[in-house]
């Protein structure tokens, strides 16, 4: 009896209950569509995570003072910016932020980050100027007080207005629009990267924070390569420029890149693509649990049919295959059309994530329900085989 | 040689004090073309020795030789093999695979002989043409009456030319006329030159034969020969 005769009773046999192998079918589509659209979910936000960070800007290093530590004095970034102990170093941006009232017209908006810097600063940090322009060096030497704000802050403020030239309150100062950013992805849910406004150094250190020491300074290398070795220089000039006291063995400052939280990042994202791929996993095995019922149940059902098949001289192995056959094509066919529901599925964005098939995870989830349809289908159709046709003729 | 040759054969069932037993010593042997009816009341063995004889049970002792081959030194593929090509089964239950057409039915054994699509359809019609259910070869089982389920079924059974007929209560669940329909088959079949065992309870249908065994208590209890009553 050749293969594609007990391929014919196979597909007799799964069409023989329509509803029965549908909803089969359905619990492994479910399992492998689940398995393969959570994994790509996972697999799209560790992507979309890794191209915010790289929008934030890949060859920049962020010093920062730890623990309340007064050292990033407005001497230690001058001497950042040298071209003979740190060559790879194009622009040095102090950074002084604080959280400030906006107000126009009336209209009161909080910002997170009122932030003084340089004008490399908008470079560095990769926050283009979309309308208006950015403040310029004179600005800076004359502590003019402009600001170019974020696209939150436009929208907060100016809602159907152009912000460029109107004058906003921050804490008391008039500070006048000169441009409004980008609009920029956040790279993180909780922080807004909109919820921001830029203005010259000197001004905001005269209007609100006053001259102390630096929040933070933003160091710009040549090129992304180059990260590594801009950070080596930066680190000797620190440590030169800046005294561990003796008591402790901890810097007062970090030199944090891009890339360090690249890779913290996608650990998170790892983790949490393995935990998906889990959850899916579960609902697989469910799915082949449904098929070993169904099998089981359909066996026992068609004991009888068994033994009329035996009777008329079907070896043991035709109706071993039969079974086999049945259940491998249930798990086959679910399972192809489950990937066809991911596919489907991963045009649309879910949960404000693109997803991304992995396709090992295709590969993965197939061979899973085949092999579950294999595993859990032998087991009672070795029993059916195994029976006595006259014993399989009684049983009702 | 006989067609079949079965020697002192026993069946218990069960052990201890649920111990039955079926058949306590038969021997029997039945010659090419002999028309053989098995009468006796209900647990008289009659079944149990119809199974045995079709191979789809093993006696507890005893040798059953087919065809003069031993049926107990077989091993499950060969018995496959012996069900398949040697002994036409037809049950007092019809047993027709269900959902599935009468011609497809009559094709299984001739499937699980391998014979090809093509020829196995001719000679599956062919054997539907002579039992008269040609025109419901596309019918499923639960579309035919009783006498027509249990007809395909002959013709299921009678598909691979077996050198033996087993019928257990062909008439069993048929009304008169559907009897008379199964009974003329076998009569034209043994006129053919089948060997045909038939079991049954009605003194009419086992008058159809040429040979007449009753059974009692697991034991022969006659034998004989005798005119055959033909309407």
């Amino acid at each position: 009896m050749s293969v594609f005769e007990v391929l014919r009773f196979a597909v007799r046999g799964i069409s023989a209950n329509k509803l029965r192998s549908g909803l089969t079918m359905l619990g492994i589509l479910i399992g492998v569509a689940a398995v393969i659209l959570l994994v790509a979910v996972g697999n799209g936000s560790a992507q979309q995570v890794a191209e915010r960070i790289e929008a934030l800007g890949t060859k920049t290093l962020t010093v920062q003072g730890v623990g309340g530590g007064s050292v990033l004095t407005h001497e230690v970034a001058e001497a950042l910016d040298d071209p003979v102990l740190a060559p790879d170093v194009t622009s040095v941006s102090p950074v002084a932020s604080t959280q400030a009232t906006l107000t126009y017209q009336g209209t009161d908006h909080s910002v997170q980050q009122f932030v003084g810097s340089y004008p490399s600063y908008f470079g560095a940090s990769n926050s283009p100027v979309g309308t208006g322009s950015a403040f310029t060096e004179d600005d800076l030497k004359q502590g003019r007080r402009v600001v170019v704000i974020g696209q939150t802050v436009a929208e907060e403020l100016f809602p159907g207005v152009d912000p460029v030239g109107e004058e906003i309150t921050v804490s008391g100062a008039l500070f006048t629009v000169v441009g409004v950013l980008d609009e920029k992805s956040s790279a993180s849910g909780f922080l807004d990267a909109n919820d921001l406004a830029i203005a010259p150094l000197t001004a905001v250190q005269q209007a609100l924070t006053g001259y102390g020491p630096y929040n933070s300074i933003i160091v710009e290398a040549q090129s992304s390569e180059k990260v590594a070795d801009a950070q080596a220089q930066v680190s000797l000039i620190l440590s030169q420029r800046i005294e561990t006291s003796g008591s402790s063995a901890t810097q007062p400052y970090r030199i944090q890149n891009a890339s360090q939280l690249l890779e913290t990042q996608t650990e998170t994202a790892d983790t949490f693509t393995t935990l998906l791929g889990a959850v899916a996993g579960i609902s697989l095995l469910v799915g082949g649990i449904g098929i070993t019922n169904i099998m089981l149940v359909t066996v026992t059902e068609r004991t009888r049919e068994i033994g009329i098949r035996k009777a008329l001289g079907a070896p043991r192995r035709v109706i071993l295959t039969q079974f086999l056959a049945e259940a491998t094509m249930l798990s086959l066919l679910g399972g192809g059309l489950g990937v066809a529901a991911a596919l489907i599925g991963s045009n649309f964005t879910i949960v404000g994530v693109k997803p991304v098939i992995v396709p090992s995870s295709i590969a993965l989830a197939l061979c899973v329900s085949v092999a579950i349809g294999l595993f859990f289908g032998s087991v009672p159709a070795n029993r059916a085989a195994g029976l006595r046709p006259i014993d399989a003729l009684r049983y009702e | 040689m006989s067609v079949l040759d079965v020697r002192g054969v026993t069946k218990v069932y069960g052990d201890g004090a649920a111990t039955v037993h079926a058949l306590r010593g038969v021997s029997l042997s039945v010659e090419g073309g002999e028309y053989v009816a098995i009468m006796g009341s209900s647990g008289s063995g009659k079944s149990t020795l119809m199974n045995i004889l079709g191979c789809l049970d093993i006696p507890s002792a005893g040798q059953y030789l087919l065809d003069g081959v031993d049926v107990s030194r077989l091993n499950d593929r060969q018995l496959a093999l012996v069900r398949n090509r040697r002994i036409g089964f037809v049950f007092q239950s019809f047993n027709l695979i269900p959902r599935t057409s009468a011609l497809a039915n009559v094709e299984l054994p001739l499937a699980y002989a391998g014979v090809k699509t093509a020829e196995r359809r001719r000679r599956a019609r062919v054997a539907l043409d002579m039992v008269g259910l040609a025109d419901r070869a596309d019918h499923d089982p639960n579309q035919l009456s009783g006498g027509q389920q249990q007809r395909v079924a002959v013709a299921r059974a009678l598909v691979t030319e077996p050198a033996l007929l087993l019928a257990d209560e062909p008439t069993g669940n048929l009304d008169s006329r559907s009897t008379e329909d199964i009974l003329g088959i076998l009569d034209d079949l043994h006129a053919a030159g089948r060997t045909i065992l038939l079991i049954t309870h009605e003194e009419d249908v086992a008058a159809r034969a040429s040979r007449l065994i009753r059974l009692f208590d697991g034991r022969i209890a006659s034998d004989v020969q005798q005119e055959r009553v033909l309407t």
